[in-house]
């Protein structure tokens, strides 16, 4: 799945820029695209848009790289020599650079909370709290994750990751989920392939209730809003109906042939785990 | 409230040490051993977060997003329906968000920059970003920490609840917010 999609998102993307930009260079008189974009106001429902849309089309492409704006800013007439065509491309090539290099400073920067995070964590464990956290929320983690053992260390990770991720702590909730995602593959019989239990892990991970969205309230406070706090109150109505809405459609997916486990093995180990789970209970 | 979440951390800290002290863990060990594995695991989702952002940035990149909205104005427009046009303005949101936090962060912030983060768009705006998650990142960063490639129903199940989320959002909004 994950496979077609990043295909079809950069085929399309690639194209789309590629196919647009060429049009605009070919049939553009450079005199009217400049006017039109130096007249095209942020997108409203009133504009006339069956003209102003191929001209506002271009506007993107170039808005991403610093060094085509800036072309496009200072001076109009120089449009002819920096066709669209060659900013889109430049554009999307900067992107793409930009995107591994972002990626790596996003790593490194997680390098500290991580390690911050799981030594807490790793206190936390050897003192046994995260084990009397589990013990308490047992109840519903049996029922949703019936296949992992009680007193389990995936347990206690994925219980952290939801707690952090209810109170909008995105930076400290990751180290918890990978570590919950480590241990349930300890639990996992076809190494490759993702369990009931990760399935549904991810789909309240993503879709948890929200308590303090921490960086939406920061924004709103950069934004000079008078009430910062005011969609909160929705925000909880609606990440509760996600999360009923993801327990439910994981729950009746996995039911479904086509996402079958790949063989009987891992009927047979399912089948298996509610009979061990009195053994392993401390 | 934001009081409370300013002190989560340093409350969760504090009954952590606490409760090691009285079970008389050794700590700073114990947190050492539990640190050196935060540097693996974030090295190890390099190459995930890598081939993600570039798809993303790239298909940005291609404007595609905001013509899609241009069409979507047009088509309500001649469906007389310009009063529900209005929320087309969130169209970009709510295709970013699955993909990336951070993209998605810079449309809000340029969504209350334009119409103001009290305003109808912009609440909605920060209901729509609070309802859904970015599920392609952390599917895509979770389980490459584990080298799963076949995920199963579990995207499906993520973005079924992620329309729910926009959905659920806009509807509250226009109940909530006024349209």
């Amino acid at each position: 799945m994950l496979n077609k999609i990043w295909f079809w998102l950069l085929l399309v993307g690639i194209l789309y820029g590629f196919g647009k930009s060429a049009m605009l260079s070919l049939q553009g008189d450079p005199k009217i695209t400049s006017a039109q974009l130096s007249t095209t106001a942020p997108l409203s429902t009133t504009a006339p848009l069956s003209t102003t849309a191929p001209a506002s089309e271009s506007v993107q492409p170039l808005a991403e790289s610093p060094p085509a704006s800036s072309a496009v800013d200072t001076a109009p007439d120089l449009l002819p020599a920096n066709s669209p065509f060659r900013a889109a491309g430049k554009a999307m090539t900067d992107a793409a650079l930009d995107a591994a290099t972002l990626s790596v400073e996003l790593c490194i920067g997680l390098i500290g909370v991580m390690a911050l995070w799981l030594g807490m964590l790793n206190i936390a464990r050897e003192a046994g709290l995260v084990d009397a956290l589990a013990h308490l929320l047992r109840p519903l983690m049996r029922w949703l994750f019936p296949e992992v053992p009680d007193g389990h260390p995936a347990q206690g990770a994925m219980l952290m990751n939801i707690a952090a991720n209810m109170l909008g702590l995105d930076n400290a909730a990751t180290p918890f989920g990978l570590k919950a995602m480590r241990e349930l593959q300890t639990l996992n019989p076809t190494k490759d392939t993702a369990t009931n239990a990760m399935a549904t892990f991810l789909a309240i991970n993503t879709s948890n209730v929200t308590l303090v969205p921490i960086s939406i309230i920061g924004l709103r406070v950069a934004a000079d809003s008078t009430n910062a706090a005011e969609p909160l109150a929705g925000m909880l109505i609606t990440t509760s109906i996600t999360t009923v809405v993801a327990i439910v459609a994981v729950r009746t997916l996995s039911k479904r042939p086509r996402y079958a486990m790949p063989d009987a093995v891992a009927d047979s180990v399912a089948d298996s785990l509610p009979d061990q789970k009195p053994q392993t209970d401390q | 409230m934001d009081t409370f979440s300013q002190w989560t951390i340093p409350l969760v800290i504090l009954v952590i040490i606490l409760w090691a002290a009285a079970k008389r863990v050794p700590m700073y060990e114990s947190f050492v051993t539990g640190a050196k594995e935060g540097f693996d695991v974030a090295i190890m989702i390099i190459p995930y977060l890598v081939a993600i952002l570039f798809v993303i940035k790239v298909f940005t990149a291609s404007g595609l997003f905001d013509d899609m909205k241009l069409a979507g104005v047009w088509m309500l427009t001649q469906a007389g329906l310009e009063q529900y046009a209005e929320t087309l303005d969130l169209m970009p949101l709510a295709l970013t968000r699955p993909l990336s936090g951070g993209g998605a962060r810079g449309i809000l912030a340029e969504l209350f920059d334009t119409h103001g983060p009290d305003s109808f768009l912009g609440k909605t705006g920060s209901l729509l970003m609070g309802s859904t998650e970015t599920t392609f990142y952390v599917l895509s960063v979770y389980f490459g920490a584990v080298q799963i490639k076949k995920v199963r129903h579990t995207l499906s199940a993520c973005l079924i609840a992620d329309i729910s989320g926009i959905i659920a959002a806009i509807v509250l909004g226009y109940f909530l917010f006024g349209g």
